[in-house]
């Protein structure tokens, strides 16, 4: 049980919200332990994907494996980092009271003193040191920093030791500098714990050094592979049926055009996918 | 009702003779003890009041009640009665709209205006009974009976045992309701159980400030609390102790002075929210 060769599993699997299909017909297979970038135009269904791992969404067709089984809510092998994950400027809670919900925070009751209290504070600590963020885990989250934020956001997600991490654009309020550390970041823990991570962005250039699959979602599709075989002008064009060009500039970067067209026909359908 | 209509007695310089005569009368006795379990739980409650930014809400649940009151005065049933049934049935509707939707401050203060509406009727159907009407929008603690200590007891050990029981979920709701929800927390069902735990400790904060002064209690303490300290236990511990410290002080004020208590408690209440702003000023 402790080593599944596939993370997730779809068979022919269609997603959409009360009978209107936001992508369906696909069929893919990620393996344990890949970095994964989760491409596509805003409401495509990048977001709807996620959901129906976490089992907050049912598939409208065909089959969703996650690490071997079918998706459920509360699956303590998932960490999740929710899209604007952001929290009130005001809120009166210290950073490592965060993190520790995302340990104990569905159980019942108030956390008592004693061995399970030590063991609690023990994980919380590490998973502060996993992202670096024992300098400021004591301060206000809601006064930190968009990058300091994301950090600890990412050790709630890391806490309950999971296996799958979920994260639906972390990097979308980080500046440039933020978003390498952020890449870096996720991809050092997720080699050192042996995770595999479904991150979701709008620009795969951060990413590029770190991830071992492309999937693209657009047009009521979603295909995916390695970078180099999918972030191809001809093969995308192919498989969305339309003209798409990835250009590339002096220092390397690429640069999808034409994929953003490409949401017209599922957000007709669904204008409340985010 | 035991209202000083005579003069008010006079503090003596030693503050043990003055605690006993502030507790000398049972009126008093009562008084202290509903207070002291309104506190507590108002100050509990505040919390997740301010960090659900539920405090219109737990405004407009009293103005609810209020029509419930005075509903429950004129078919000759106790005021209580009314107050609970209204606040804990708009609590229910209140909590299934969710806290993300974002007209919901626009249907409760609808809402709201028609039910003080109704409770304007209610009065008129029922002349002569201004002074109910009175206590009911200012409070009546010192009217409290035995009977009432204990029914403010009950009410009040419910509301804290309900609470300590969903601390951690909704905590974790109300802080990330989307991490919550994906982890398992019913973050739905919580919404509902949080609006009617708080309709109850509405209900008892209303015994002692009235309808229209629950702010004092129920979003005062937990609002200068959470300027002091990030820590959830601590936050707790000193916005229950801030709600004891108004209502008590506001209490032994009232006795020596022809003044009411409400008036003390919401004035202590405030002037404490100056000082902690001023204090506690950012930069």
């Amino acid at each position: 049980m402790r080593v599944v060769p596939v993370a997730v599993a779809a068979r022919n699997l269609a997603a959409g919200y009360g009978g209107n299909p936001v992508w369906s017909d696909a069929s893919f297979e990620i393996e344990s332990g890949s970095f994964v970038a989760l491409l596509g135009p805003n409401g495509a269904g990048k977001s709807t994907l996620v959901r129906m791992l976490l089992g907050l969404l049912p598939a409208a067709a065909g089959e969703l494996e996650i690490l071997g089984a079918a998706p459920r809510r509360g699956n303590p092998s998932i960490g999740y980092l929710p899209q604007g994950g952001h929290v009130d400027a005001e809120l009166s809670l210290r950073g490592r009271d965060y993190v520790g919900l995302g340990l104990d925070g569905h159980r019942w009751g108030i956390p008592l003193p004693g061995r399970g209290a030590r063991a609690a504070a023990r994980a919380v600590d590490e998973a502060v040191s996993a992202v670096n963020a024992q300098d400021y885990a004591d301060r206000q989250i809601g006064r930190l920093s968009g990058g300091e934020h994301q950090r600890l956001h990412l050790a709630q997600a890391l806490v309950g030791e999971p296996r799958i991490l979920l994260l639906d654009e972390p990097l979308s309020n980080l500046d440039v500098r933020n978003q390498a550390a952020m890449t870096s970041l996720v991809a050092e823990v997720a080699h050192a714990r042996g995770l595999t991570v479904l991150l979701i962005a709008h620009d795969v250039n951060p990413l590029m050094p770190h991830i071992d699959q492309v999937m693209f979602v657009a047009g009521g599709k979603v295909t995916i592979g390695r970078p180099d075989e999918v972030i191809n002008g001809e093969a995308l064009s192919k498989i969305f049926d339309a003209p798409i060009e990835v250009l590339r500039d002096s220092r390397g970067r690429v640069f999808v055009v034409g994929l953003e067209e490409q949401v017209t026909h599922a957000h007709d359908h669904s204008p409340g996918d985010a | 009702m035991p209202a000083l209509t005579s003069a008010p007695p006079s503090p003596d310089l030693n503050p043990v003779v003055d605690v006993q005569l502030l507790l000398h009368y049972a009126f008093m006795q009562h008084a202290f003890e509903a207070g002291t379990i309104v506190a507590i739980t108002a100050g509990v409650i505040g919390y997740f009041v301010v960090m659900r930014n539920s405090s219109f809400a737990a405004h407009a649940l009293s103005h609810i009640g209020f029509a419930g009151a005075t509903g429950a005065v004129v078919v000759g049933a106790s005021p209580v009665t009314g107050l609970l049934a209204f606040t804990v049935v708009a609590a229910g509707v209140m909590g299934a709209l969710g806290n993300r939707l974002r007209g919901r401050d626009v249907t409760i203060g609808i809402v709201l205006s028609w039910t003080l509406g109704l409770g304007v009727l209610f009065l008129s159907l029922y002349t002569g009974y201004a002074t109910e009407a009175y206590a009911l929008l200012f409070g009546e603690i010192l009217g409290i009976s035995a009977r009432d200590v204990l029914i403010t007891l009950v009410a009040g050990a419910i509301t804290l045992a309900a609470l300590v029981t969903i601390y951690r979920p909704l905590l974790f709701a109300s802080v990330d309701e989307d991490v919550a929800a994906a982890r398992g927390v019913p973050v739905d069902a919580l919404s509902i159980v949080f609006m009617v735990i708080l309709a109850v400790a509405v209900s008892e904060a209303v015994q002692v400030v009235g309808v229209l002064l629950i702010f004092s209690l129920i979003v005062t303490p937990a609002a200068i609390a959470e300027r002091f300290t990030t820590r959830p236990s601590r936050t707790l511990a000193l916005s229950a102790g801030l709600a004891l410290l108004f209502t008590w002080s506001g209490l032994a004020i009232s006795f020596f002075t022809p003044y009411p208590v409400s008036f003390f408690i919401t004035s202590i209440a405030f002037g404490a929210y100056v000082l902690a702003r001023a204090a506690t000023r950012p930069g």
